[in-house]
């Protein structure tokens, strides 16, 4: 009984001591964050998150989870935040709570077949459902198709469901660079507020740690460096 | 995976294909077959026993308890399969953890509901926080198999008490003119009989849980349908080393042919079965069986 007792107490000391914080993402938005070849989380957000776990003094561990559920799961308490290139708004703020934005407010581009002439504010364009394209979408006066997955939105336009995507540039950029059919039309649109970390609203010790981590990145250049490297978009 | 697939821009054709089959997110797919049978051989029996309690209580002489099994099947029944696994496993999840925070954190002082979040003292978490990755996936699993079982369960229990119902009430007569109680002619007389009833009910549902897997993503847990969309998917070159182009029809093409054998095994052994709850009863497949032995 007493040695049950000691190994009871050395247990709960040893779950003080260790914080384990599960980052939670999607898994499915390159560059932001992807399934590389060998199955494990990869992408912007797995350096930057990997860097400061690090420089918060944290043990990280990565789990992946769908979009649909992905602000259930937080507040429930499955993993403790969301690097998923969630942006910075009203609506989730009134959830969730946000780091400090760690890129600036990301241009959406519009992708179409290359060469068509595509009506932006009443033709129909898709984007993921649950996403500030998405609200922005449905706001212009056009018809709304959401999809559940990013690649299933392009898929939409490359058989004519829909007449354009309304995506993150960043993601947009490689596909269309790899494929002549498609191309961007008209003016980016600015949305959001950057793309920041979420976490529940009172993990408020959790935040300020990530918060310093991420304006020590931003101060000496390496988050700058990251946003290079992935080709997210404007650097700091 | 193998040793020539160090570079695989150079390769091409077979070699190619046996170096992009082998990597470690096609294992993952191959695993998550297991997975999948894994949840199914586990869940089916698990929703027979629920099933099988629902449909007693529904049935039961006390009141009560009738209301109990009824209200079960009625709404479960009623509520999308989707709303349930968004919410009802969170719920559930956060029940658990509720109860081991009133156990193990007496002297907790905040509240547990904080705005939209749920906090708990770090003892309680289900897993604990610092629990490695496997064992938050296996107990994601085993949400995910308690949630199946109960919603397969209320389905189960509805064609049991059907079934229930179908049994002649002349055999359960004569059993009660033996000198049976209730409970003695339930067991030795009804039950024996109903499944006759309650196959071909009960095998839509297997066909159907078969095939509700997907579901299993809303819950973390990676199936088979999660990696088909995400292997199938187009690939830049620049995030991986084997570029394609939209090859999801290839992968799902693949899970058709898993699924069409699946269930036509599941056909050949439910038929077997079907046949040896047959014997003997006063059926008209039962009737057919006795004529041709004649």
């Amino acid at each position: 009984m007493k040695y049950l007792l000691i190994a009871a107490a050395a247990l709960a000391a040893g779950a003080a001591q260790a914080q384990t914080v599960r980052m939670g993402t999607e898994g499915a938005y390159p560059p932001y964050n992807y399934i590389d070849d060998s199955g494990q989380v990869a992408g912007f957000e797995r350096e930057l998150g990997d860097e400061l776990c690090k420089r918060a003094e944290l043990t990280c561990e990565w789990v992946t989870n769908d979009w649909d559920s992905i602000i259930p799961n937080l507040v429930s308490g499955n993993y403790d935040t969301i690097i998923a290139g969630m942006s910075i708004t009203d609506e989730r703020d009134e959830v969730i709570d946000f780091t400090q934005n760690y890129t600036q407010p990301d241009p959406s581009a519009f992708l179409a077949k290359a060469g068509a002439d595509v009506d932006l504010t009443g033709g129909v364009i898709a984007a993921q459902t649950g996403t500030i394209q998405a609200s922005y979408v449905a706001q212009s006066g056009a018809t709304l198709l959401e999809f559940a997955t990013p690649e299933e939105t392009i898929g939409a336009v490359r058989n004519g469901e829909a007449d354009a995507v309304l995506a993150d540039r960043a993601y947009l950029e490689p596909i269309a660079a790899e494929d002549a059919d498609l191309d961007f039309v008209g003016d980016d649109v600015l949305i959001g507020g950057g793309v920041g970390m979420g976490l529940r609203e009172s993990d408020t010790e959790l935040k300020e740690k990530f918060n310093a981590a991420i304006q020590s990145m931003k101060d000496d250049g390496t988050l700058n460096e990251l946003i290079t490297k992935w080709e997210i978009g404007a650097t700091f | 995976m193998f040793s020539y697939c160090s570079d695989p821009e150079t390769l091409s054709g077979l070699t190619w294909l046996s170096c992009y089959l082998t990597t470690g997110k096609h294992t993952s797919l191959y695993l998550s077959f297991g997975t999948v049978l894994l949840l199914l051989a586990i869940t089916a029996p698990i929703a027979l026993v629920f099933g099988f309690g629902g449909a007693s209580a529904a049935r039961s002489r006390f009141v009560p308890l009738s209301w109990l099994g009824k209200a079960y099947i009625g709404i479960v029944r009623g509520v999308p399969d989707i709303a349930f696994f968004l919410f009802f496993v969170i719920a559930l999840d956060q029940a658990f953890e509720y109860l081991r925070h009133t156990i193990k954190c007496p002297d907790w002082d905040q509240p547990i509901r904080q705005g939209n979040d749920f906090v708990v003292c770090a003892a309680a978490k289900l897993p604990l926080g610092d629990a490695p990755q496997w064992v938050h996936e296996t107990y994601g699993f085993f949400l995910a198999v308690l949630t199946f079982s109960i919603i397969f369960g209320a389905f189960a229990a509805n064609v049991l008490y059907g079934a229930m119902q179908a049994v002649p009430r002349a055999q359960v007569e004569t059993a009660e003119a033996y000198g049976m109680t209730h409970r003695q002619a339930f067991w030795r007389i009804m039950v024996p009989q109903m499944w006759v009833y309650a196959l071909p009910g009960l095998s839509n549902l297997w066909m159907v849980l078969i095939k509700a897997t997907p579901l299993l993503f809303l819950l973390g847990v990676e199936d088979i349908v999660y990696w088909a969309r995400e292997l199938g998917g187009t690939k830049t070159p620049k995030f991986t080393d084997y570029p394609h182009g939209d090859w999801r029809m290839w992968y799902f093409g693949a899970l058709l042919v898993f699924y069409l054998l699946f269930t036509k095994v599941s056909e050949v052994v439910l038929g077997r079965i079907m046949r040896r709850l047959t014997h003997g009863q006063a059926t008209m497949g039962g009737e057919a069986q006795r004529k041709a032995a004649a």
